[in-house]
């Protein structure tokens, strides 16, 4: 859905600049992996407000339930078992978009405005406009958008687009029972993650540190790790970036194949302009002798 | 002899004139899909979801098509020794003097360069395009591959559709060369010119 309280800074398949008069703050929802128990709270407010409801999956022995995200599961804890300093941790993460200020989604899809990035720096997927061509998917560093199996459009988390835009909380924020969820600017976030991990660091948790990485141009979901300089502990790439495949593809790629391909047609013109047609020479008379 | 020469039965006019249909519609709707200039071009198929499903579907068609067309003209295309001295002298080619090339036989060296090109990125169009086939494929292959595959995809169709431009110039180009494939004849002065050496073997069998 357009919001119209709130401007696009960028959509996808879009060549022209989208509008962008009005001053809009950026937007960031902040995970505290150390204080989060796992409750799932967010989970049950992000199908509570989103009117979604996946299918009951099944028990694989451990808590991960749903075990994925889905187009109807856009949050999931992952729970992680690990020794990272030979004792052992549980280190639960909630799952979802990391609304990346430079999505690869985004650039990968082919459908003008399929894809949105707000001004507060939230990434939306309009699904009315998407094709289903799983593009997303192949652009995206964190295996985040999932295509349905009904309708074959994508969904992922739009961080409560609709709420945010009119002064709400998402709604897993407002769930959250520990304080491990919150949600301001940017800027009060980063702040805020400041002061958690210099807790932490007294706590012995030494590389405790703030996951907001800089191969996306950050992101709008960041992350107070224990172990920040182990991202991958919590199932985390250690340095995402847009696939160099997909920068590629939907970079140089395309204004050269288009313009390369324009030539050819201008340059056969030219030819037949300056060059000429190659005639076989044959006496006028020969067509009609050999009816 | 007639001065008619027969060089495409109605078969072989039938299996190109598919290939080239069906080429029409992937060229228009892979490039609705590759560059937001020419996303307009998806209404060709009744808009972009239409596209997305339809495009995969004329894709196989198109390689069958091509897979007969490969058999007819196998045989033809290999390229020898003097097709290399035909190519080395492509500025000759490009201004009309034959006269300084070796004889061509049924095809010349450019016809035989396109035929392993079209044949080379069809099979790389076919193998990438089924990696990425969504929703019936695409979801079995690791994200690396698929990534892989959509550059692919849009290189070797870029290679093709380059070839295909330069194809049918040269069917302009070449006076008397699309009524071989429209009616299935050409004239014997014409056989004589471009294919020097496939019209002395039709005459001396």
């Amino acid at each position: 859905m357009a919001l119209q309280s709130l401007d696009i800074k960028s959509r996808s398949a879009t060549t022209t600049e989208s509008p962008s008069v009005r001053k809009t703050t950026q937007v960031a929802k902040l995970i505290d992996i150390s204080k989060c128990i796992g409750c799932k709270a967010c989970e049950a407010a992000c199908m509570e407000w989103n009117d979604l409801r996946d299918a009951v999956g099944e028990n694989n022995g451990a808590f991960d339930s749903p075990r994925d995200l889905s187009d109807r599961s856009w949050t999931v804890m992952r729970f992680y078992e690990e020794q990272p300093n030979e004792k052992f941790e549980w280190l639960i993460r909630k799952d979802g978009c990391l609304h990346c200020e430079d999505p690869g989604c985004l650039a990968a899809c082919p459908a003008p405005g399929a894809i949105v990035q707000y001004a507060n720096g939230l990434v939306d997927f309009h699904e009315e406009n998407c094709i289903g061509c799983g593009y997303c998917i192949a652009g995206c560093p964190f295996d985040i958008p999932r295509i349905s199996k009904k309708d074959s459009k994508a969904y992922k988390c739009t961080l409560c687009s609709d709420r945010v835009t009119v002064g709400l909380e998402p709604a897993c924020i407002k769930a959250c029972p520990t304080g491990a969820l919150v949600f301001g600017s940017k800027e009060d976030m980063t702040h805020h993650a400041e002061g958690r991990v210099a807790d932490l660091n007294e706590r012995g948790f030494a590389n405790a540190g703030l996951y907001d990485p800089a191969g996306v141009g950050g992101t709008h979901v960041m992350y107070v790790l224990q172990h920040a300089d182990r991202p991958e502990l919590y199932g985390l790439p250690a340095d995402p970036a847009i696939s160099p495949l997909v920068s590629l593809w939907k970079g140089l790629a395309k204004p050269f194949a288009l313009a390369a391909l324009g030539l050819a047609a201008l340059g056969s013109l030219l030819h037949y302009v300056r060059v000429g047609p190659n005639e076989a020479e044959e006496p006028a008379s020969d067509e009609r002798a050999s009816q | 002899m007639s001065r008619r020469i027969e060089r495409y039965s109605a078969n072989e006019r039938v299996n190109h004139w598919f290939t080239a249909i069906t080429f029409v519609i992937l060229a228009a709707s892979g490039l609705a899909l590759f560059h937001p200039s020419m996303y307009w071009l998806t209404n060709l198929l009744g808009g972009g979801t239409w596209t997305r499903i339809l495009h995969p579907f004329v894709g196989v068609a198109m390689f069958v098509s091509f897979v007969f067309m490969v058999r007819s003209f196998w045989a033809h295309n290999k390229l020898s020794r003097s097709d290399y001295r035909w190519l080395a002298r492509w500025r000759d080619v490009l201004n009309n003097r034959e006269s300084e090339l070796p004889d061509a036989g049924r095809y010349n060296a450019g016809q035989k360069l396109l035929f392993w090109v079209m044949l080379v990125t069809m099979l790389l169009l076919l193998v990438s395009g089924i990696v990425i086939w969504q929703p019936y494929f695409a979801p079995a292959f690791p994200i690396t591959l698929v990534r892989l595959a959509v550059l692919t995809h849009a290189c070797s169709a870029f290679v093709l559709i380059l070839g295909i431009i330069v194809h049918i110039y040269a069917a302009f180009w070449v006076r008397g060369s699309i009524r071989a494939m429209t009616r299935g004849y050409v004239s014997q002065a014409w056989a004589k010119k471009h294919h020097a050496a496939w019209y002395r073997e039709l005459s001396d069998s």
